[in-house]
């Protein structure tokens, strides 16, 4: 039986933490952003955007990784361009494992943010503003800071989602050992070899204690914020 | 120097109001609803006048003929909410600080340093804002807003949120801050009792419109301002000064002008010190005559100076001129059976016990200054 924290499962582990963590730097400074706008702006197309955002959560994920691949493959019309002019290629490597989960996880950030920008009082922003702080002051001085418990919520959703990713990264960057093969990957390839059904479940094992992990740190850390902010 | 003159219909209601304000605390005193909170918030730039003019020091801040509209963060401009507001993520020190860091001009008014002592927040700094009392957060926020380094103190109702003995505690703040600031302070309000308290000038406001301007006691002391200033609380007030204590009695003599002075219940305060009373109309009887054995200890000679046309539920107000201005409520009927006419000799009575200690505005901080009472 392989070893539960083998240096086979260490690897795998390693690569889709960088992958998670990746997704979720990604996602973080748009989700904010849109985040912001669904909650405090009125504006023509809101609902569209609003829309487009939540298509990773209703779309088969295979789909949404076919449409990366179309878009941004090394034949694709951004990917090429990407290739010729940066010299980067997202298909087939980790950073385009890290697109596809932050593409994913991307919804489940902007609903959990906005929701904690619409729990900000806006007479403290109106107050700040009295106090000599410009729009853009009064966002990273004060809604930013109170919408801190949602930003959290937000950040462990979108992680949990990248690292439980699986058809949009199989189909844009397939499924290559040490480069794009996430825990769920491994594990799934895991049970499709004849007797890998042990080494599957001390992936599983090490899957299971990530997420409860993460769940915990987050709760912890929000309810301490909350507490705080109270008042 | 404030200087506001603007117009907004809102549905059906229409606020077209016209108000300067100096250094001193000015009271905008009427109704819920007459537009009061929404004027302040023209000053401070949180909601746009359809048209008019605002100026506050030598900058003008909205011109809608000019298209000028300067944002609220750029007008130098303290306001403190009704619900003080202060900031739940920060401390009371980084509260404070906020305003202070943001300043504009060089800081010339209050510093950190002074603002701690003013308004006493020393053993507040490092507590949060969740920890404090009404009053407590209320006075963070006035040092918060002060530390802006504004042209102007905007108040929203800064008491009426808090219970009785917090509002107490927080009075000679407001009152020493009017008496330093040096700049105008504009607070919200529809309590006499704070107008006698607090205020250097008042703003009468009725449904959208600033009614009349003037000194508290000029105001008040006006018979037909009446109704606005609201009729069961109605009544003069008087500027006096300490003359004496009777420690046997439990009196203090208090004067207003030569000759001229009132008993009241013993006041805390050194013979000298100045203080403001308020005379309520219902409080004050009439007589043709000097009583010789009657309960009442104040006995003002004078004269009839004006009377109110109009009689409201059989009374009506009637002004008199005994050193200063004073009104008296009386029935239709004495006023017909005592011939009462302008110019006409009478005695007003005043009962010292209705003279209480929630009628007394104390302004020892103004004299320090001189702002109130010239030597």
């Amino acid at each position: 039986m392989t070893e539960l924290f083998g240096p086979e499962s260490m690897a795998v582990l390693g690569l889709s933490l960088r992958v998670a963590l990746t997704a979720v730097a990604i996602s973080l400074p748009f989700g904010i952003l849109a985040a912001w706008a669904l909650a405090r702006w009125q504006f023509p197309g809101k609902l569209l955007l609003d829309g487009i955002i939540h298509i990773p959560l209703v779309l088969p994920p295979v789909v949404i990784g076919y449409g990366l691949l179309v878009l941004l493959g090394t034949q694709g019309v951004v990917g090429r361009w990407l290739g010729d002019v940066f010299g980067i290629t997202l298909a087939f490597s980790w950073q385009g494992a890290a697109l596809a989960a932050a593409v994913m996880a991307f919804p489940l950030l902007v609903r959990a943010v906005r929701l904690g920008f619409e729990a900000v009082d806006q007479r403290f922003e109106l107050a700040a503003r009295t106090l000599g702080a410009s729009p853009v002051d009064v966002f990273f001085s004060v809604s930013v800071p109170l919408a801190l418990p949602g930003i959290m919520t937000g950040i462990l959703l979108a992680f949990a989602r990248a690292l439980g990713e699986f058809g949009a990264t199989i189909t844009f960057v397939s499924n290559i050992p040490g480069e794009t093969r996430t825990l769920p990957l491994a594990i799934y390839s895991a049970i499709n070899v004849p007797g890998g059904e042990a080494r599957a479940l001390s992936l599983v094992v090490i899957a299971v204690l990530i997420s409860l992990g993460a769940v915990l740190l987050s709760e912890v850390l929000a309810r301490r914020m909350r507490r705080r902010l109270d008042a | 120097m404030l200087e506001i003159k603007v117009r907004l219909r809102q549905g059906d209601f229409l606020l077209d109001a016209e108000l300067t304000a100096d250094s001193g605390i000015t009271v905008l005193f009427g109704r819920s609803g007459s537009g009061k909170t929404t004027l302040i918030d023209m000053l401070a730039g949180l909601r746009q006048p359809e048209s008019g003019i605002i100026r506050m020091g030598d900058q003008v801040v909205f011109d809608s003929t000019a298209r000028v509209n300067i944002a609220p963060e750029r007008r130098a401009v303290g306001y403190v909410f009704q619900d003080a507001r202060l900031f739940p993520h920060l401390n009371v020190r980084d509260n404070l600080a906020y305003g202070l860091k943001r300043a504009r001009n060089r800081p010339q008014g209050y510093d950190l340093g002074e603002i701690v002592e003013l308004l006493e927040l020393g053993p507040l700094l490092n507590r949060r804002p969740r920890s404090l009392s009404g009053g407590e957060a209320q006075r963070v926020s006035i040092g918060r807003a002060l530390l802006r380094q504004p042209e102007a103190l905007l108040l929203d109702e800064p008491l009426s949120s808090l219970d009785v003995s917090s509002r107490a505690q927080l009075v000679p703040f407001i009152a020493r801050i009017g008496a330093t600031f040096g700049k105008p302070v504009v607070m919200v309000s529809h309590s006499i009792e704070e107008v006698v308290r607090l205020g250097d000038h008042m703003a009468l406001m009725s449904e959208g419109r600033v009614i009349e301007t003037g000194p508290v006691g000029e105001i008040m002391s006006r018979i037909d301002l009446g109704p606005l200033t609201g009729r069961h609380e109605a009544g003069a007030v008087i500027d006096a000064v300490v003359e004496g204590h009777d420690a046997t009695y439990g009196l203090s003599r208090l004067s207003f002008g030569p000759d001229r002075s009132f008993q009241v219940p013993a006041v805390d305060l050194r013979v000298g010190e100045p203080l403001r009373i308020r005379v309520r109309s219902r409080d004050v009887g009439l007589s043709l005559t000097r009583p010789r054995d009657s309960s009442f200890l104040n006995v003002l000679p004078g004269r009839v100076h004006a009377i109110a046309d109009e009689a409201v539920d059989s009374q009506v107000d009637v002004q008199l001129d005994v050193g200063v201005l004073m009104i008296a409520r009386v029935t239709k009927k004495s006023c017909d059976a005592m011939g009462l006419v302008p110019g006409k000799e009478i005695f007003a009575l005043v009962k010292s016990v209705a003279i209480d200690s929630r009628s007394l505005g104390r302004h020892g901080e103004k004299t320090e200054t001189g702002q109130k009472f010239p030597a």
